[in-house]
């Protein structure tokens, strides 16, 4: 089935499951359980939660670092699910392209930039080097860094100036779909508004549509137009940016809205945070809880009891 | 705010690191005080010399950094003239310190009950029954629940916002005055990092401690500060109460910082402060925000600018507040977000 327009990704019941020990030992972790969210053309899709929620896990079974235990992985329409053969993997690689967390570890020290940028090109073969290079500076340009910056080291660069590298290195072969992982948690505040800023004006410039993983829940309602809340692998609310932050339903988001610190001196001393205690506040043995609309685009995981009461607290 | 005794003064402090290939000149010349019972906020960010400030006050720079001027002074003594061991009756006994990662300032092969009575036994001379029961009063008190049992565990079955507890409690242990915070919540999730701030904040009215903590998140400061220090490239170049540098931030830099965050409700281009803070092997001439200053008049980049006085509390080292510059508006973006914090108050005032 084909759509007329299908989104750029599309991912339905998304379960990671990482096993550890044998026989009676076993024990399975779920990092990702049942996740299922779509990301639009041009359209940023921010994902939160604490450590450990498996946010990061979900981006890097998207881009097939990980075998999915189960569900559906779908871009442009197409279904890149199962075990993929080469030309399915290239469509993968082709269309997706992930920007790390830590714009140190994540460039090969002994490359210079060009080879940095340049590499996911080379290796497809299918361009002479004159044209690699052609593309490797139309690339820096576009991240803001000169053609003077393709010869040098990573190490003779800044952290920010780092992560435009990080970023050219995702863009040197034009994608649909970005993954970025944390792209400003290892960076300074007067650096992060730089990058911000720069992957705002490329999602406008080039239509690109990203995958925005973060812990900063100010800068994911800034930055994203659709936000997801992942607690425990489950991802437990889904919402546009706004109406998650004026309507969070479920009793998690509140909790997580509520201990962000806002620099509002007047007002931040006096702010009562909301405690978030699972086993209290869910009772799961008669009802099993499921992935509920409230309201159009507003999605919560929740029994079809709590799904009444949250429906008649939105009412108020 | 009633006038309270000053019990640190750090006055013209001056550090530098000899490195390879040249001297790092990280403190330049900062001033401020701690009164008792209240909190201080140093916000910066990484390199502007925010943590060599409370290095020099536990006395644990390296070996290779020297403090070349100024004083700071507490309970009749200079910090920087006393030898190590006078240091030892000051160090982890009157100022505590805590830092960022909870895991690297524990011992990982050492219970972490061990860990706390270490401390009780060293200073207060009692009975290891007696620390036992201290110590359990103590994981008590900053919130570790079933402390008997958790007594006698290991750092690695403690998760992180847990170990953050118990260093805690060894810095209390020994009932200091002050408590030297550095970055405490950083590695911390914001469920956890909350409650630690709360922690903290209850911990301080307990106990009348006054606070030094070092940041760069100006929601924490926000939370946490009675007065806020903005350092720079070494030098605090706003210093005012935490409404004061809020809602009348006075210097170039606080308006850049306060600007380029997005807020909850910013939906306008991030002003993003151009290029990066400056290399400090080489010496800075003028003021070091000059080159990233939009607002920068050309004596910015000739004489380093002085110390204005706003109000009482409130100063800021800008030309800009010179009676001949030029009358320089805060960004719009900044006025805006300025007034959406006052409506915000009033908000709060009739819920």
């Amino acid at each position: 089935m084909v759509q007329p327009n299908p989104p750029v990704l599309e991912v339905s019941g998304l379960s990671m499951h990482f096993t550890s020990g044998r026989g009676k030992k076993k024990t399975t972790l779920k990092a990702v359980d049942q996740v299922s969210f779509s990301i639009g053309h041009a359209e940023t899709f921010g994902l939160v939660g604490e450590s450990g929620c498996g946010k990061t896990t979900c981006g890097r079974t998207i881009i097939r670092l990980y075998n999915p235990t189960a569900g559906k992985i779908m871009v442009k329409g197409r279904d890149l699910s199962g075990k993929l053969n080469k030309e399915e993997r290239r469509f993968l690689t082709d269309n997706v392209a992930m920007i790390f967390q830590d714009p140190i570890e994540s460039l090969n020290p002994r490359m210079t930039i060009e080879e940095i940028v340049g590499e996911g090109l080379t290796v497809k073969g299918k361009m002479n080097r004159a044209e690699v290079r052609r593309r490797v500076y139309e690339t820096l340009d576009k991240v803001g860094l000169t053609q003077e910056h393709a010869t040098r080291y990573p190490h003779e660069f800044s952290g920010g100036q780092r992560q435009r590298v990080g970023i050219a290195r995702a863009l040197i072969n034009q994608p649909s779909l970005i993954i970025a992982d944390e792209p400003v948690s290892a960076l300074d505040v007067s650096i992060q508004a730089q990058v911000i800023n720069l992957l705002n004006d490329l999602k406008r410039d080039l239509g690109l549509s990203i995958l925005f993983i973060a812990h900063d829940l100010s800068v994911v309602k800034y930055f994203s137009d659709k936000i997801g809340v992942m607690y425990f692998g489950k991802m437990v609310e889904l919402a546009e940016g706004e109406e998650l932050y004026k309507n969070p339903m479920h009793p998690y988001t509140r909790s997580l809205l509520s201990a962000v610190p806002r620099p509002n001196p007047l007002t931040e001393r006096f702010r009562v945070r909301v405690n978030y205690d699972p086993e209290a506040e869910h009772d799961y043995t008669s009802e099993q809880p499921r992935m509920a609309q409230l309201s159009p685009g507003h999605f919560v995981w929740c029994s079809p009891s709590e799904q009444q009461r949250y429906e008649s607290m939105m009412r108020q | 705010m009633r006038e309270q005794e000053t019990i640190l003064s750090v006055e013209n402090l001056r550090v530098s690191f000899r490195a390879y290939g040249g001297t790092v000149r990280a403190v330049r010349g900062v001033s401020f005080d701690l009164k008792r019972g209240e909190t201080v906020a140093i916000v910066g960010e990484s390199g502007s010399g925010k943590s060599v400030c409370t290095k020099a006050i536990m006395g644990i720079l390296p070996h290779n950094a020297a403090i070349d001027e100024g004083s700071i002074r507490y309970d009749g003594m200079d910090l920087t003239k006393i030898d190590e061991k006078e240091f030892h009756k000051i160090r982890g006994r009157r100022i505590g310190l805590i830092f960022q990662d909870p895991l690297s300032a524990l011992n990982p092969i050492m219970k972490i009950g061990n860990q706390i009575t270490e401390v009780l036994r060293k200073q207060k001379h009692i009975s290891k029954a007696e620390a036992k029961k201290q110590a359990i009063e103590l994981m008590e008190a900053v919130g570790i629940r079933d402390a008997a049992r958790r007594f006698g565990q290991y750092p690695f079955q403690f998760s992180g916002g847990m170990r953050q507890r118990i260093v805690i409690a060894i810095a209390l242990a020994s009932s200091p005055e002050i408590l030297i915070c550095d970055e405490p919540t950083t590695a911390l999730d914001v469920t956890i990092q909350a409650k630690i701030l709360d922690l903290i904040n209850s911990i301080k009215k307990e106990r009348n401690l006054s606070i030094i903590f070092i940041t760069h998140d100006l929601g924490i400061v926000a939370k946490m500060a009675d007065r806020i220090n903005v350092m720079y490239a070494g030098k605090i170049v706003e210093s005012g109460t935490a409404e004061e540098v809020f809602l009348e931030p006075a210097h170039p830099y606080t308006w850049a910082l306060l600007s380029s965050i997005p807020d909850m409700e910013s939906k306008e281009r991030l002003l993003a402060i151009p290029g990066t803070p400056p290399n400090m092997v080489v010496p800075i001439q003028g003021d070091a925000f000059a080159p990233r200053n939009p607002y920068a008049l050309k004596i910015d980049y000739e004489m380093e600018p002085p110390c204005f006085k706003l109000t009482e509390t409130h100063s800021a080292s800008t030309w800009l507040l010179h009676p001949s510059a030029p009358k320089m508006e805060m960004p719009q973006v900044l006025r805006e977000r300025i007034e959406r914090m006052k409506k915000e108050r009033s908000a709060y005032g009739t819920t």
